[in-house]
C-alpha cells in the first residue's frame, strides 16, 4: 500500500545528529579495521562526471577500477564505475568480464530539468549501451512545490525504462534542506521502485553527510519492515577519507545490520576516497604510511 | 500486523560479519595508591579506628584500593577543620579570590580529564565513553559555572546580601561519583561555605583523587574535607550539631531517615532522591529518534540514574512497531569492559545492586510478566545485567512502582494524552519525565501536567550546570544547579 506522502514520519534533527555523534565515537582497530577498509573499497563507485571527460580519461578510470593497486594482489576491485551515458559503451568494453558494474547518470543530470520524455530516452540509451545501473535525479522543483505525485510518477516511469538495470534515485539532499524532506523523498523513491536511494549529485554543496544518510537508512529500514524489500543506499560526494568511510559503515551496521554491509546494498559515490582507502589498507598491513606518490592518481 | 509476524518476517542481523576489535583505554596511565586515608584539614590522615575497607572494580571483582573508615571522632575532626577554615579564611576572603580557587580546580580537572575518566570507569563500572564524554566534562562545567558565581551572588539575589551558612555536610551516591561530588562541592564553595563530604563506599576513588587535586590547587586547608565510609559515617555527618546544612543524594529510604534526623533542628537540608520516570511516546513522535531517547533514558550508566526513564508509556497504535525497533536497537548495544571505548553498557556497580536488580526480575518471572533480554555475551567475572524489557505489566506491579536502578525498562500502552499523564503521575516519585511528539503544543500541554522536576521534550537525560535539578514528592526537596541551586547554601538577609 502506498502511503500518503504528505504524512510521512517526522524526523527530529537533534536526535539524528546526536546518534551520528555516537557512531563517530566507535573505535575501529586492528583486524576489524582492515576488514572494513577492504569492504569500503569494494563498495566504491569510482566516478567521473565532468564536461571534460574524454575517452582517454574514462579508459584510465576503468583500468584503475580493475587494478586499484596492482602491487598488492589482495586488494579488491571497486563495485562500479559511474560515467555519463555517452561513455557507457567504452566503459562496458573496457571492463568486460571483470564483474565491475557500469553505472550511468541519466535523466538530465544533475538538474533534472528536461522533458520527461527526453529524460526517459536518455535512460533507455544508457541501458542499450550496456549500463546495468542508472543513477537518476528527481525533480526537486516538483518535490519542493509539494507535487509528490509528480515525483512518484517520474520515478516509476524511469524505473520502467530501466528494464533489467538497477535504479539509483538521487534525492539531491543539499537542495531539500530539511531531514523531514529527506525522509519524505526517500519514501517516495522507494515506493516508486528505487533499488537504491542516493544522497547527491556531487554538484551541490552540501553533498552526502552522515546525518542525512542516517535519515535515509532509517527510511530504508522502515520500508523493509513494512514490505520485506531491501533497498540499497549510496551516499555520494564529500566522503574523502577512510575514517569517515568507516564511520559510515558503523552507521550502516548498527542501523540495518550485516545484510547491508555488501556492495549490492551499500555504495560510496566517491573518487578520491579509493586512494585513501588503499593507503590505509597498506598502512594496516605494513605498519607504516607511504607517500601518496606510491598510489596511482585518478 | 501482529508483533510476532513483524519479527519473524523482517529481522535484521546485528551480530554477524563484522564486530569491533577490543579498543581499551590503558589503565597504566593512572596511579592508584594501595591505601587512601581521610582528607582532613588539607592533609591525608589516618582514621582514629585504624579501620580500612576495600573498593572493588565491578567489572573484574579485583580490589582497587583500601579506604579509611571514618568514625565519629574523624567526622568531628573534619567538621572542626571545616569550621575553622570557614571562620578564619574562606568567609573572610574576597569573593573574587574564592572564585579563582574554583577556576583553578576546574582547569586542573580539565588537564587531567583522561586520568579521572579512567579512574571513574574502573571504580564504578561505567563505560569510558560516558565517563570521558559526559561525567568528567560535566564535572568541569560545574566547577567553571560556579566559579563564575562566586563574586556575583548579589546579582543572583538582588536587593539582599547573601551570606554563607557555614559548614555543609554532603553525602553522595555511587552512580556518578565525581559528578555528584562536583554538584555538591562547587556551589558550596562558590557561596562561601566549607565542606565535609562523604563519597559512597563502593566508589570513593575519584573523590580521593580529587582530594589530591585540591591539594595541588593550594586550596586553604579545611575548606574541603573528604571522609570515606559507609552509612554509619554518613549518619555521623547528618547528626553532627556543628553542621549548618546537609545535602544528600541517594535513595528515598535513606532520605527519609535523614529527614527524621533533621526534624526539630534549624539546619537546612536538600534531598535528591529516587525516581521512576515515564518516557511518553505519542503516535506522532519521531519514532526512530524516540527509540534512541528510550535507550539513552534507561540504559545510560546501566540504568543507575535517579532520573532514568524507567517506564516506557507508548501510545497503543504504534506500540508494536516501537517495541520491535527498540529490540533491534538493543541488539547493537555492546555490554562489557568499561574501559573499552566501544562499550555501551558497563558493569553493575556492586554485587548488592546486581542482586537487587535480579530480585526484581525473578519476581517478574513469577508473576508471569514477559521479560526480553538481548543475546549479548557477558564477561565471566564481574557484575553484569543484560539490557532488559519487561512487558505485560500494570501500575499494580512492584517493578512499575519501585525504583530498580538498573538497565530494566517496563512497557505499558496508553490511549489518550490524559491517560498518559495520569499513568505518569501515578507514582510516589516525581523527579523527571520525557515527552515525545512532533507537535509543539502537545509538549507544553502534557509537560505542564506532569508532576516532576525536570521534563525533557524529544530528548532525555540532558544535564547542564545552569539548569536546576530536583524532585517533587518522594523524589526530594530543594534544587541543585542554576541560581536555584545556590539558594540552599545561602542565608538571605
Amino acid at each position: 500500500m502506498i502511503p500518503d506522502f504528505k504524512q510521512t514520519v517526522p524526523i527530529d534533527q537533534i536526535g539524528v545528529e546526536e546518534r551520528v555523534a555516537r557512531f563517530r565515537t566507535r573505535s575501529i582497530k586492528k583486524e576489524s579495521k582492515l576488514f572494513a577498509l577492504k569492504l569500503a573499497l569494494r563498495m566504491v563507485d569510482l566516478t567521473t562526471l565532468e564536461g571534460m571527460d574524454s575517452p582517454g580519461k574514462v579508459r584510465q578510470l576503468c583500468y584503475k577500477a580493475l587494478y586499484p593497486h596492482e602491487i598488492d594482489p589482495e586488494i579488491p576491485q571497486v563495485a562500479a564505475i559511474c560515467v555519463y551515458p555517452n561513455h557507457v559503451k567504452l566503459a562496458v568494453e573496457t571492463l568486460k568480464g571483470s564483474g565491475i558494474h557500469v553505472a550511468s547518470v541519466a535523466t538530465s543530470f544533475p538538474s533534472g530539468m528536461g522533458r520527461l520524455e527526453s529524460r526517459i530516452d536518455e535512460v533507455k540509451y544508457a541501458v542499450e549501451e550496456g549500463a546495468d545501473e542508472i543513477d537518476m535525479v528527481i525533480s526537486r522543483w516538483a518535490f519542493l512545490k509539494g507535487d509528490y505525485g509528480y515525483v512518484y510518477d517520474e520515478i516509476a516511469a524511469i524505473k520502467e525504462a530501466c528494464g533489467p538495470a538497477h535504479l539509483k534515485v538521487i534525492l539531491e539532499t543539499g537542495e531539500l534542506e530539511t531531514y523531514d524532506n529527506v525522509r519524505k523523498a526517500s519514501d517516495i523513491a522507494m515506493y516508486a521502485g528505487a533499488d537504491f536511494i542516493k544522497t547527491s549529485t556531487g554538484k551541490i554543496s552540501p553533498a552526502a553527510t552522515m546525518p542525512v544518510t542516517l535519515v535515509m537508512l532509517g527510511a530504508i529500514r522502515d520500508y523493509y519492515i513494512k514490505t520485506g524489500n531491501k533497498v540499497g543506499m549510496k551516499p555520494a560526494g564529500g566522503i574523502r577519507d577512510s575514517k569517515t568511510a568507516l564511520h559510515y559503515l558503523v552507521m550502516v551496521k548498527e542501523t540495518l545490520g550485516a545484510d547491508w554491509l555488501d556492495p549490492d546494498l551499500f555504495r560510496f559515490g566517491a573518487s578520491s576516497l579509493a586512494n585513501d582507502l588503499l593507503m590505509q589498507i597498506i598502512k594496516q598491513k605494513t605498519g607504516h604510511y607511504q607517500s601518496p606518490d606510491y598510489f596511482s592518481i585518478g | 500486523m501482529s508483533d510476532k509476524e513483524l519479527t519473524t518476517r523482517q529481522s535484521l542481523r546485528f551480530d554477524e560479519l563484522w564486530s569491533y576489535d577490543p579498543a581499551p583505554e590503558s589503565p597504566d596511565y593512572v596511579k592508584i595508591k594501595e591505601q587512601y586515608q581521610l582528607f582532613i584539614d588539607g592533609k591525608f590522615q589516618e582514621p582514629e579506628s585504624g579501620n580500612y575497607f576495600d573498593s572493588v572494580n565491578p567489572s573484574n571483582e579485583e580490589v582497587l584500593a583500601l579506604f579509611a573508615e571514618a568514625g565519629k571522632k574523624d567526622v568531628d575532626k573534619a567538621v572542626a577543620a571545616a569550621r575553622k577554615a570557614h571562620n578564619g579564611v574562606w568567609s573572610k576572603m574576597p569573593a573574587k579570590e574564592r572564585g579563582k580557587y574554583i577556576y583553578r580546580i576546574a582547569r586542573l580537572l580539565q588537564e587531567r580529564a583522561r586520568e579521572f575518566a579512567i579512574i571513574e570507569s574502573m571504580d564504578s563500572g561505567k563505560p569510558i565513553r560516558e565517563s570521558r564524554d559526559i561525567d568528567i566534562p560535566q564535572v568541569i562545567a560545574h566547577f567553571f559555572y560556579h566559579a563564575g558565581w562566586a563574586d556575583k551572588l548579589k546579582y543572583a539575589f538582588p536587593g539582599v546580601d547573601p551570606k554563607p551558612l557555614g559548614v555543609a555536610g554532603q553525602i553522595i551516591p555511587w552512580n556518578f561519583p565525581l559528578l555528584m561530588a562536583a554538584w555538591k562541592i562547587a556551589p558550596a564553595l562558590a557561596t562561601g561555605n566549607t565542606v565535609v563530604i562523604k563519597p559512597a563506599e563502593t566508589t570513593p576513588l575519584s573523590a580521593l583523587k580529587l582530594a589530591e587535586l585540591i591539594q595541588d590547587a593550594d586550596l586553604p586547608p579545611g575548606v574541603v574535607n573528604i571522609v570515606t565510609g559507609a552509612g554509619e559515617t554518613g549518619m555521623e555527618i547528618v547528626r553532627h550539631p556543628d553542621i549548618d546544612k546537609i545535602a544528600f543524594t541517594g535513595s528515598t529510604e535513606v532520605g527519609k531517615i535523614i529527614q527524621k534526623a533533621m526534624a526539630g533542628t534549624d539546619r537546612k537540608y536538600t534531598l535528591e532522591l529516587g525516581g521512576k520516570a515515564a518516557n511518553i511516546i505519542f503516535d506522532d513522535a519521531p519514532v526512530n529518534q524516540a527509540v534512541e531517547g528510550i535507550v539513552n533514558g534507561i540504559f545510560f550508566n546501566q540504568g543507575h540514574v535517579c532520573c532514568a526513564g524507567s517506564r516506557l508509556l507508548v501510545q497503543e497504535g504504534i506500540a508494536d512497531e516501537l517495541v520491535q525497533k527498540l529490540k533491534m536497537r538493543m541488539e547493537t548495544l555492546i555490554v562489557g569492559d568499561p574501559l573499552d571505548k566501544n562499550t555501551d553498557i558497563g558493569a553493575i556497580n556492586s554485587k548488592v545492586q546486581l542482586d537487587r536488580i535480579l530480585g526484581f526480575l525473578s519476581e517478574s518471572v513469577e508473576s508471569d510478566q514477559r521479560i526480553y533480554q538481548t543475546k549479548c555475551d557477558l564477561p565471566e567475572k564481574g557484575y553484569w545485567c543484560r539490557p532488559t524489557l519487561v512487558e505485560n505489566v500494570s501500575q499494580s506491579h512492584r517493578i512499575v512502582q519501585e525504583e530498580v536502578f538498573g538497565p530494566v525498562l517496563t512497557i505499558q500502552t496508553f490511549r489518550t494524552p490524559a491517560e498518559a499523564v495520569s499513568l505518569t503521575n501515578n507514582t510516589p516519585y516525581g523527579l523527571s519525565g520525557g515527552v515525545w511528539t512532533d507537535k509543539g503544543s502537545k509538549i507544553f500541554k502534557v509537560g505542564k501536567s506532569i508532576r516532576a522536576g525536570v521534563i525533557w521534550a524529544n530528548t532525555f537525560n540532558k544535564f547542564d550546570p545552569t539548569s536546576p535539578f530536583g524532585g517533587y514528592k518522594e523524589s526530594g526537596i530543594g534544587r541543585e544547579g542554576g541560581i536555584h541551586g545556590l539558594l540552599p547554601y545561602l542565608e538571605l538577609s
